[in-house]
C-alpha cells in the first residue's frame, strides 16, 4: 500500500512538473501574440534586431484570422500566460482595459519619453485610448491598417475594354471614385471573357462567423453616411444606424454582392479574396492594406499588373479601420522585458525599418517623411485612408455587438431575408438590448 | 472450499498478496471492497459530469459573463429562461435543428435499413461492399466538413459537376452552401452520407439476430417474401432500428462540428442549429448565464425526449 501511495505521489509530482515545464518561460524570453498574416512575418524579421540588442529570445504565437479573436480572448479571459505582448484588435481595447487584461502604459510612456504626439492622431485614438479619446493609453500604435481596394491595371488599360466601357458608361475605365462607379465597373467585368477565362467583377467580404461581412459592409455604410450614434457616447442609435443614407449604403453592398462576385462567394473573407484575385478570377478586390506589399510582390498578378485605390466615397470619404496596437498583457511574468520591447519598438529608426519590411508604421517620423508617398505604390493611398478611418464599437461588449451585426448583415445580404431597413432596425433592437444589459441605456 | 479452477486462481492470488495488505483486505466487508472499486469512478463522474451540471444550473439564474471576472454577478431569477423562450432567433435555431434531425433520421433509417437488408442477402462480394460502405463513418467530421465544402464548390466542385452532368444545368448556377433553399439540404446530405453506414451496421445486427427457423416456418406456411418482410423482418428488427434512431437523434440534436465547418450556420442563420447558437452565445458573446440557461433547456429537451423514446423502445422489445 505504501509503495502504491508513493507511486501515486510520484505520478502526481511528475505531472505537476510536466505542467510546470509547459508553462514556465525562461527569464530572457518573450512571447508575442498576433494574427498569422504577412505583416507578422515582417515583425519576426524586425524583432531579430531586438534579440541582438537585448539578448532576449523572442517567441511568436500567430493565429489564423478566423480564429484569432476566439483564441486570444479565451487566453485573456482565462488568465493564461501564453502572451507577454499582444497585438490585439482595436475593438478589444474597451474590454481588455476594463477587465485589467492590459497594462496601462501612461506612466511607462512618461518615464521613457514616449510621446503619443509622435504617432498619427487617428491611430492613437483608435489603437491606444480607452475610454475613447481620453489620455489613457493601453497600447502603442503598432500596425496601421484600413480596408482598401486592388485592381487589375493590366485589364483596365486594354484599349478595347476602355473603348467598350467608355461607350457603355460615358466615362473612362479607371479606379472608381464612388460606390456607384465601383458597381458599374464590377458589372462591366462580371462574366467577361479575358484571355480565354471567365472573370468576375469584385471580391468582397461576406464571411459570417467572425467579422468579415461587417468589415466589408461598413466600407459601404460609412461612405454613405452611416453613424453609430447621433451624439457620441449617448448610444442614441435611432436615425443614425438606420438613416436613409445608411439604408442606401447597405442596399448598395448587397447589390454589389448580387451582381458582381464569383459563384460560391457566400462566406468569404481575406483569404478567399486573395485566392480569387491571385488566381485571376476578379477585376477588383476589397482587402486590408496589410496585404498590399505581398500582393505587389506576387509573381503572377503583382508589380505593374495591379494598382490600388482608396475605398470609394459616396456621401462622405470613409474607410473601415483595421490595424492594431501592441499591448503588454497584465498577466506576464516578464513585465520588464515586455516594456523593453515596447520602448525599442517605439523608436523612429525601428519604425522606419518596420515600414521597409512590410509593416505599416503609425509613427510620424515615417508617415511625414517627404519620401513616404513614393516609397510604395500604395503609400499615398494609405495616408489618405488613415485620414478618413472609422471604427466599429470599441465597447467592452463589442463581441455581442459584432455578432449581432454579423447576423443581421448576413441575413440581409447573403440570405436575402427582409429589407435593408428591416436589417438595420433589427440591429438597433439587438444593440439596444446589449447596451441595456451593460447598464448604459 | 471446492477445488475448482476459480478457487485455485483465488488461492494463488491470495498467496501472492503481501501479508500486511492481505491482513487489511481480509478485514473489509464485501460492500466496502465494492465501494473501494467504484469510488474512483463515482468521484470522476461527480467531478466531470454532476458538478458541472449543478454549476451550470446555478449560473443559468445569473447574469454571469466569463470574460468579466471583476464584475459583480447578479441573480436574475428566471429572466434568462423567459428571454430564451421568447427569443425569435432561438426558435428559428430550434426549427433549423428540427429540420436537420428529422430529415437525417428519416433518410438514414430508410437507406441504412435498405443497405443492411441488401448486405444480409450475402451476395458475392458483400464483405467488400460492407467495408466500402463503412468508410465515411470512419472519417473525422472535420475532414468530412472540409472536403464536402470543396465538393459543393460551384465552380470546381464534384457535386455540382455531377448534378450538372445529369440535369444539363450550369454547375455554377446553383450554390448548395450559399442559398437559403439548398443549404439546409446540403448539411442533411453530408450527414446522411457519413452516418447511414452506422445505421446500417445496427440494422444488420438486428437482421442477423432473426433465427432462420422463423423464415423456414413462414415458407412452410407459404407466406410470400413481402409478407415475411412485414410480419417477421420489420417487427423483429424494430428494436434495433429504434435504437439506431435514438443514437442518431441524440447525436444530431447536438450536432456542431460538421455543420460549423460546412456553413458556419449560414447563409444568414439558415443552418444555425441550436449548438451553433449556443456556442455563439457562450464563447463569442460571452453571455455565460444566458447560454447556461439555453444549455439546460436543450439538456432537458434531449433527456426528456430520449426517456419517452426509451420507454417506447422497451415496449417494442417486450412484445
Amino acid at each position: 500500500m505504501k509503495a502504491l501511495g508513493l507511486s501515486a505521489v510520484a505520478v502526481v509530482a511528475g505531472l505537476a512538473a510536466f505542467a510546470q515545464t509547459g508553462e514556465a518561460k525562461a527569464a530572457g524570453e518573450l512571447t508575442l501574440c498576433w494574427a498569422a498574416w504577412d505583416p507578422a512575418n515582417a515583425l519576426v524579421e524586425l524583432s531579430k534586431d531586438f534579440e541582438k540588442q537585448s539578448g532576449t529570445t523572442m517567441k511568436f504565437e500567430f493565429v489564423p484570422w478566423p480564429n484569432f479573436a476566439d483564441r486570444m480572448l479565451n487566453e485573456l479571459n482565462s488568465g493564461g500566460k501564453l502572451c507577454d505582448l499582444l497585438i490585439g484588435d482595436s475593438q478589444w481595447l474597451g474590454g481588455s482595459a476594463e477587465n485589467g487584461y492590459y497594462v496601462k502604459l501612461n506612466e511607462f510612456f512618461d518615464k521613457e519619453g514616449i510621446k503619443m504626439s509622435d504617432f498619427a492622431p487617428a491611430t492613437v485614438y483608435a489603437y491606444s485610448t480607452w475610454p475613447k479619446g481620453s489620455e489613457n493609453y493601453w497600447a502603442l500604435p503598432a500596425m496601421g491598417d484600413a480596408n482598401a481596394w486592388v485592381y487589375r491595371k493590366d485589364w483596365f488599360s486594354r484599349p478595347e475594354l476602355q473603348a467598350e466601357f467608355k461607350e457603355k458608361t460615358g466615362r473612362d475605365l479607371a479606379p472608381p471614385k464612388t460606390w456607384e462607379e465601383l458597381k458599374q465597373t464590377a458589372e462591366f467585368f462580371q462574366g467577361r471573357d479575358i484571355d480565354g477565362k471567365k472573370v468576375y467583377g469584385a471580391a468582397i467580404f461576406t464571411e459570417r462567423a467572425s467579422e468579415g461581412i461587417t468589415m466589408g459592409a461598413t466600407s459601404a455604410l460609412y461612405s454613405y453616411g452611416f453613424k453609430y450614434e447621433n451624439t457620441a457616447g449617448k448610444y442614441d442609435m435611432q436615425g443614425a444606424v438606420n438613416s436613409p443614407d445608411a439604408v442606401k449604403g447597405l442596399e448598395m453592398y448587397k447589390a454589389l454582392y448580387k451582381c458582381c462576385t464569383p459563384p460560391g462567394y457566400t462566406d468569404s473573407y481575406m483569404g478567399e479574396g486573395l485566392d480569387a484575385f491571385k488566381s485571376g478570377q476578379v477585376a477588383m478586390m476589397m482587402n486590408w492594406f496589410a496585404f498590399w506589399p505581398g500582393m505587389y510582390k506576387d509573381e503572377n498578378v503583382g508589380g505593374e499588373k495591379i494598382g490600388f485605390f482608396v475605398n470609394p466615397s459616396q456621401v462622405v470619404a470613409a474607410s473601415t479601420l483595421g490595424g492594431q496596437g501592441i499591448s503588454v498583457v497584465a498577466n506576464t511574468d516578464n513585465m520588464d522585458g515586455a516594456l523593453a520591447y515596447i520602448k525599442w519598438f517605439a523608436q523612429p529608426d525601428v519604425q522606419k525599418k518596420w515600414w521597409q519590411l512590410g509593416g505599416y508604421s503609425c509613427h510620424t517620423a515615417v508617415l511625414n517623411d517627404p519620401s513616404f508617398k513614393e516609397s510604395q505604390p500604395f503609400a499615398a493611398d494609405f495616408l489618405v485612408a488613415m485620414g478618413q478611418v472609422q471604427d466599429f464599437w470599441q465597447e467592452p461588449a463589442y463581441a455581442s455587438l459584432l455578432q449581432a451585426m454579423q447576423k443581421r448583415l448576413h441575413d440581409y445580404v447573403v440570405a436575402d431575408q427582409g429589407t435593408a431597413q428591416e436589417a438595420l432596425d433589427k440591429l438597433i433592437e439587438d444593440w439596444t438590448e446589449v447596451f441595456q444589459d451593460e447598464g448604459k441605456l | 472450499m471446492s477445488d475448482t479452477p476459480v478457487s485455485r486462481l483465488a488461492n494463488r492470488a491470495a498467496a501472492a498478496t503481501p501479508q500486511p495488505l492481505a491482513r487489511r483486505v481480509r478485514g473489509l466487508s464485501d460492500r466496502a471492497i465494492a465501494w473501494i472499486f467504484i469510488a474512483p469512478t463515482i468521484v470522476l463522474l461527480l467531478a466531470i459530469n454532476i458538478f458541472p451540471l449543478i454549476w451550470t444550473i446555478r449560473l443559468s439564474f445569473t447574469n454571469y459573463r466569463a470574460n468579466r471576472p471583476n464584475e459583480v454577478v447578479k441573480n436574475v431569477g428566471i429572466d434568462n429562461y423567459t428571454r430564451i423562450l421568447g427569443d425569435e432567433d432561438i426558435w428559428l435555431a430550434m426549427q433549423a435543428t428540427a429540420h436537420f434531425v428529422f430529415w437525417t433520421i428519416v433518410l438514414q433509417t430508410i437507406i441504412g435499413f435498405a443497405l443492411a437488408w441488401a448486405i444480409d442477402r450475402k451476395f458475392r462480394g458483400h464483405a467488400l461492399w460492407t467495408t466500402i460502405i463503412l468508410i465515411p463513418m470512419m472519417l473525422s467530421p472535420a475532414v468530412v466538413g472540409n472536403f464536402w465544402r470543396f465538393l459543393y464548390q460551384p465552380q470546381i466542385g464534384l457535386f455540382n459537376t455531377i448534378v450538372s452532368f445529369f440535369t444539363g444545368a450550369d454547375p455554377s448556377s446553383f450554390e448548395m452552401l450559399g442559398t437559403v433553399e439548398l443549404a439546409p439540404w446540403a448539411i442533411v446530405i453530408v450527414d446522411t452520407w457519413m452516418w447511414t453506414p452506422y445505421v446500417m451496421l445496427i440494422c444488420l445486427a438486428g437482421l442477423r439476430s432473426i433465427p432462420d427457423y422463423i423464415y423456414e416456418a413462414a415458407e412452410v406456411d407459404r407466406a410470400s417474401p413481402w409478407r415475411q418482410f412485414w410480419t417477421i423482418t420489420v417487427p423483429m428488427a424494430a428494436p434495433f432500428i429504434m435504437l439506431a434512431v435514438l443514437f442518431r437523434g441524440i447525436e444530431n440534436f447536438k450536432m456542431f462540428d460538421m455543420v460549423n465547418l460546412l456553413t458556419g450556420g449560414g447563409p444568414g442563420s439558415t443552418t444555425e442549429v441550436a449548438s451553433i447558437t449556443l456556442k455563439r452565445e457562450a464563447f463569442e458573446k460571452w453571455r455565460t448565464g444566458f447560454s447556461s440557461a439555453f444549455a439546460i433547456i436543450l439538456f432537458v429537451a434531449v433527456f426528456g425526449l430520449a426517456n419517452i423514446y426509451v420507454k417506447a423502445l422497451n415496449r417494442v422489445k417486450s412484445r
